[in-house]
């Protein structure tokens, strides 16, 4: 269809990567001391840093439920995280973004634990490389984990797309703009809930399918390595024991 | 040795050891917080973070936000306000008249008697601790740290009080209250940030006992100044 290749003759990605494979992770938990919790997230060459507070006092105060508490997400890109300067400041893009991360991670959080307080979530988007949303969601629930929040689970996002006729996971961003599909995933993993599903581009309904198989794959290697950065963030300091 | 929990865990198929900080969904006990499994009798989820979320008993220290007859209106360290009622003063206060009693900025010593549904917190005084208090030194740190400052049995607390030589006040939501002498309560105050700090840490009252013994020696040889 287009002239530019995105697969190569040894069918390897661009970057050198399979079809199936993810680009390189990294989580560190606890990266902010003034937040009640945070994550710094980088896939690949998306670098992504999540703030959670809370639950703390709303306002204003006719926001307040009686019965829970609020989540906030605000997802923001910096201006210097793109290779043309982005004007700072919310658009359309990162409004619904941010709608549609907070109601990836609602599932999970118990806010009836909090009535009247607000949990609110930023993340901040540093560089992107095509997958920003599903990043900033692994650190949000990362993140949120870390403030001691309630949860009945990890939420773990992926992107899937197609390229080039195929199905690949993890679209990075040649693959995101001269692909076919785009379709950025979030589940919980222990009970296998889709919680975020959008889908940008034309497949058929098989590939739909497979497409889906992919990023449920993808999300349980991501919620694997979440939860090994939470289990580390204790055992490091208890390995660097200084005296009192 | 610990084992840490993320939410989500599957912890057991015994519903009925389900206790706090876990969840059961089909028949099954799932962590609900990220935190240490403690799976003796009971199966919890001790957490490790977290804001303090008031509950009926607890002996808290507030500092006073604001005042609105009938009620002071006290912050607690929590995303909730606690309420005292003139009525639990022990002393007739007049419409007008209380900040006679105590002012914006006083701190007590109070006890959660009622938390409602929507979280609306009342209390009452200590009677043993008139308020305001006066002098001493306040310290705040998170309130998951406060069951390792207090120790096995009160063990850790009855050290710092010992060779700390101050009153240690410890409550609830995070905040110590210290009083003593300056140089005492430097000490005690850096060791329990200390201890707040390295809570996770096994052999930590060896060490606490190590440190208050070198510091206590030289707080002695150093009076002179």
């Amino acid at each position: 269809m287009s002239e530019i290749k995105l697969i190569r003759e040894d069918g390897r990605r661009l970057d050198g990567r399979l079809p199936e494979e993810l680009r390189p992770i990294k989580i560190e938990v606890g990266v902010l001391k003034r937040a009640d919790g945070s994550c710094y997230f980088e896939l690949g060459r998306n670098k992504v840093v999540a703030a959670v507070y809370g639950p703390r006092e709303l306002h204003p105060r006719h926001a307040q439920d009686a019965r829970r508490a609020a989540v906030r997400f605000r997802y923001n890109m910096a201006p210097f995280s793109v290779e043309e300067r982005r004007r700072p400041g919310p658009d359309r893009r990162s409004v619904e973004i941010s709608k549609v991360s907070r109601e990836a991670l609602e599932p999970v959080i118990i806010a009836e634990y909090y009535p009247r307080a607000a949990i609110d979530i930023f993340v901040e988007i540093l560089e992107s490389d095509a997958g920003t949303r599903t990043a900033g969601i692994n650190a949000a629930s990362v993140a949120l984990a870390d403030a001691g929040i309630p949860m009945k689970g990890l939420v773990s996002a992926v992107a899937v797309g197609k390229v080039d006729g195929q199905i690949v996971l993890d679209l990075m961003s040649e693959e995101d703009q001269y692909g076919e599909m785009d379709m950025p995933v979030a589940m919980v993993t222990r009970t296998n809930t889709i919680t975020l599903l959008q889908m940008d581009g034309r497949v058929t309904m098989e590939e739909f399918d497979r497409a889906l198989d992919l990023a449920i794959a993808g999300c349980r290697r991501i919620y694997e390595l979440q939860r090994k950065a939470l289990i580390e963030k204790y055992s490091e300091s208890r390995a660097e024991e200084g005296g009192v | 040795m610990y084992k840490i929990v993320v939410p989500g865990d599957f912890l057991s198929e015994d519903v009925r050891r389900a206790g706090e900080g876990t969840y059961v969904e089909n028949g099954k006990v799932y962590a609900m917080r990220y935190g240490i499994l403690d799976d003796k009798d009971e199966i919890r989820v001790v957490p490790l973070s977290g804001k303090y979320i008031p509950r009926r008993g607890d002996v808290l220290i507030g500092r006073v936000e604001d005042i609105t007859f009938p009620y002071w209106v006290f912050d607690i360290a929590s995303p909730y306000k606690g309420l005292l009622h003139v009525s639990e003063f022990p002393a007739k206060v007049e419409y007008g008249t209380m900040d006679k009693f105590l002012r914006v900025d006083d701190l007590a010593i109070v006890k959660v008697v009622n938390v409602d549904p929507t979280m609306r917190v009342e209390l009452a005084l200590k009677e043993e601790f008139r308020p305001p208090l006066h002098g001493g030194r306040l310290v705040e740190v998170p309130h998951t740290k406060i069951p390792r400052i207090i120790g096995r049995n009160g063990s850790m607390i009855k050290l710092l009080k010992e060779e700390g030589r101050c009153f240690i006040f410890v409550a609830k939501n995070g905040r110590i209250w210290i009083r003593g002498n300056e140089r005492n309560v430097d000490v005690v105050a850096e060791v329990i940030m200390k201890i707040a700090e390295e809570a996770h840490t096994p052999g930590l009252t060896d060490r606490v006992t190590q440190y208050l013994q070198v510091k206590g020696g030289r707080s002695v040889r150093n009076k002179a100044y």
